[in-house]
């Protein structure tokens, strides 16, 4: 066993999750946009509706494109770096993640192709159809994935048999409680991506005073669904910190930075915690609420760290960083979220440049939530792969070479910063285009007061440049 | 249950094989093709498609883990590097058919992607076919090859020949979807592939004799496996005959039936044995409750669902590229 190897096979595993989770998490929710965006037209048949479909399919084309991209590499990756746990706990993950391909992948991979290419080949209601197979099938692909991890976090329904798990039943396996706070959580986080990127686009065509009706929609869409998701989003992240809690105890005490053992405990704010020396340095902390946030409670007893042997405990400063850093975009995304809401129905929201300043650059802290969200689970679950069971350097390929994990590090770090890089490119160029030129003027007798008449003449694209491939 | 996985797992690889395999080959004639309108037909060939087609691939590794997680570990572990270049190659190749229409001027670097990025995946591909074929060095079901193990000419020259195998199939295709010059220039390619296949075959059969390689043995205690080989032929001959006859539809379902052919024939010569000789599909074989599970919900409803989308994508854009491309 190489213990380089094993690290550089964790950075390479961190890295390539970590560049994967931005795109899926984008497209989750701009899938089950789309969704009630091409719904909207067709009922209504505005051809604004149209517009701002078509404009964020583009998009949507590209993050997909390079979700899906990278996500094949995952597929591969259990197998290549880490050939123990694959042996091990394939009987289990196996299975999940091949109902995830099964549903998921092959919805999306199916229907996207007619959302991209199909306009004109089928009929609207079959296209609205296949709009809501691919959000069904992002949506499919996130839950078997929070089922998968959450197993690795919490591992239930299974028995050792020749140094193998095998499950002994599915029900424990996928109606785990934790996975019914971790998917909800998950999946929130993407719908207020989705909604943080439109909204953050409508502020930014706002001030440009560019495409005002598009725009419009853009932000008062965003800003309303964020208003009423955020809190949710808050509780459902409350009941994941009460699993930690109550399953993972090293982890939470990690996030909070608690040493030794508190009654009732202080809540650490903020820190430097010392794992060396066991303590926090410059710490700022309120006295109780500690109890509180864990239990509910004015006086119970939180567990410390040193109630675990060292080579138990995960690694401090990263989950208590990468909590707080989630945390704070939180409260952040509440606050405009329910500002712009609030201003919007007042009905004078574009005149308000601070605000629209703001919401144009919150469009990263749904991604950093979403990361640091991550990173608290992930290392925080450390020193293991699956949780009190196998551990991460067992986890790992035995024979692999420092040799060999280097140049897979540096290949897919090469390329992926390449492709990443342009990805961003040609989506800001798309962005900073906007949704221009894409439809005919409507017929001079599809007056803004009934708009059905739209639907006798039926808007058709001009003939270049319909979605990405022209 | 164990032979319906091993039938998935079959069916999966080759549907990967036969719907990766021409795009990859139109990926790599890409890299021989000069004109922006060829290319742009080209590509517009398998753009609504090729991402389906790849699913097939992960179709692949996920069954592969679920059911037989111990050749997951043993082969992904032990083809560690020809993986990675692999996938990189897919994913320069994947993003290309998004990034190359957002740029003139750098239309040149997708170019270059789209046909390097299949040719690498394609080579890949085939050589660790190859590997495997040869034989891998594996002790107690644990990979002991080190980096290179799989590293031979024999795995190398099987690189070459499916990097030829998919091009011919990516020929084939075009001359079905497209028309004008890139159906020319298909039809011009075809026959030399076809003799470079054919070269190929030859190659490894006398490969196979020179070394005398565990799989000969096997061909002679199993003559029924010449029926494969024979119906490979009779479609190798149909395939000459369309192609004088100028005929745009027969070639490719006349590639696909070689491919399955060749694919039968290697899939029955190592049964039942899924990594030759080490590990049987037995062996491999997931625990009972595990095969169950997918079998009641993945393998039952939803595999014969895929078929059908993937049916579907094909249906909804059948027909000459130059006829569905003017509204996009």
């Amino acid at each position: 066993m190489d213990i380089t190897a094993l690290l550089l096979s964790r950075l390479q595993f961190a890295f390539t999750v970590s560049f994967h989770i931005i795109f899926p998490s984008f497209t989750i929710g701009l899938a089950a946009w789309l969704t009630v965006i091409e719904a909207l037209h067709l009922v209504t048949g505005r051809p604004a509706y149209r517009l701002v479909f078509e404009f964020w399919l583009k998009i949507f084309g590209i993050a997909f494109g390079l979700g899906v991209v990278s996500g094949i590499v995952m597929a591969f990756q259990f197998g290549t770096n880490w050939s123990e746990l694959s042996r091990m706990s394939g009987p289990v993950q196996g299975p999940l993640l091949s109902y995830e391909t099964f549903t998921a992948f092959a919805l999306e991979a199916s229907f996207f192709g007619i959302l991209l290419f199909g306009r004109q080949r089928v009929a609207p209601w079959f296209y609205l159809f296949s709009t809501a197979m691919v959000a069904l099938g992002t949506t499919l692909s996130a839950f078997w994935i929070m089922v998968n991890n959450s197993w690795m976090q919490v591992p239930v329904g299974y028995v050792v048999e020749h140094g193998v798990f095998v499950p002994n039943d599915w029900a424990k396996i996928i109606f785990s409680p934790v996975v019914w706070v971790r998917f909800p959580h998950m999946l929130l986080a993407s719908y207020l991506t989705g909604a943080f990127c439109v909204a953050a686009t409508g502020a930014w065509y706002l001030l440009r005073r560019e495409f005002q009706a598009e725009a419009q929609i853009m932000l008062r869409m965003g800003f309303y669904l964020a208003a009423v998701l955020v809190p949710v989003q808050i509780f459902f992240g409350h009941l994941t910190g009460d699993y930690i809690h109550d399953d993972q105890p090293a982890k939470f005490a990690a996030i909070e930075a608690r040493w030794y053992d508190e009654q009732p405990a202080n809540e650490v704010l903020i820190a430097i915690p010392d794992s060396r020396a066991e303590t926090n340095h410059y710490a700022l902390s309120v006295p109780v609420l500690g109890s509180v946030i864990a239990s509910m409670s004015i006086n119970s007893k939180e567990v410390g760290l040193t109630d675990f042997p060292r080579q138990n405990r995960p690694p401090v400063l990263i989950p208590f960083f990468a909590f707080r850093i989630m945390v704070g975009c939180g409260l952040v995304m509440l606050l405009l979220a329910w500002v712009g809401s609030y201003l919007s129905v007042k009905g004078h929201i574009e005149r308000n440049r601070l605000l629209l300043w703001c919401t144009f650059l919150s469009f990263p802290l749904p991604f950093i939530a979403i990361l640091t969200g991550w990173f608290t689970a992930e290392v925080g679950r450390q020193p293991w792969t699956v949780y009190g069971v196998l551990r991460t350097a067992n986890a790992m390929t035995p024979f692999l070479t420092t040799r060999a994990a280097t140049i897979s590090l540096a290949v897919f770090s090469a390329v992926y910063i390449f492709i990443f890089a342009f990805g961003i490119f040609y989506i800001y160029q798309l962005l900073r285009e906007g949704p221009v030129g894409r439809l005919v003027v409507p017929p001079s007798d599809a007056i803004p007061n009934r708009p059905m008449s739209v639907v006798k003449h039926p808007v058709t694209p001009t003939s270049r440049g319909l979605v990405a491939g022209e | 249950m164990i032979l319906y996985w091993a039938a998935v797992l079959a069916i999966s690889t080759l549907l990967y094989v036969l719907l990766d395999g021409f795009d990859l080959g139109v990926g790599i004639l890409f890299g021989v093709t000069h004109h922006e309108t060829s290319r742009h037909a080209m590509m517009s060939a398998v753009a609504p498609i090729w991402d389906g087609n790849e699913t097939w691939l992960v179709v692949t590794g996920v069954v592969l883990w679920g059911a037989f997680p111990l050749v997951y570990s043993v082969l992904l572990s032990a083809f560690y590097l020809p993986l990675l270049l692999m996938l990189a190659g897919l994913i320069l190749r994947g993003v290309a058919f998004e990034f190359r229409h957002k740029t003139e001027r750098m239309r040149w670097l997708w170019n270059a992607s789209f046909a390097g990025g299949s040719l690498v995946a394609a080579f890949m591909q085939g050589l660790t076919v190859g590997a495997l074929v040869e034989g891998l060095p594996i002790s107690h079901g644990r990979y002991i090859g080190g980096d290179l193990g799989w590293l031979s000419p024999f795995a190398l020259l099987c690189g070459v020949g499916l990097c030829l195998g998919y091009t011919l199939l990516g020929t084939c295709w075009l001359v079905r979807k497209c028309e004008g010059e890139v159906r020319d220039m298909a039809y011009r390619f075809i026959p030399y592939l076809s003799l470079g296949l054919l070269a190929f075959l030859i190659a490894v059969f006398a490969f196979a004799l020179v070394e005398n390689l565990q799989v000969m043995s096997r061909w002679l205690q199993r003559p029924y496996l010449f029926a494969f080989p024979i119906i490979g032929m009779i479609a190798g001959v149909v395939l000459a005959a369309s192609i004088r006859r100028r005929d745009d539809r027969a070639p490719f379902p006349m590639v696909v039936v070689i491919f399955a052919a060749a694919f039968g024939t290697l899939a029955i010569s190592f049964w039942p044995y899924m990594v030759p000789f080490s590990i049987t599909i037995d062996e491999a074989a997931a625990p009972h409750s595990s095969l169950a599970f997918m079998f009641w919900g993945a393998g039952l409803f939803v595999f014969p669902l895929m078929l059908v989308y993937t049916a579907i994508s094909l249906l909804v854009f059948r027909g000459k590229v130059e006829n569905t491309a003017q509204h996009y």
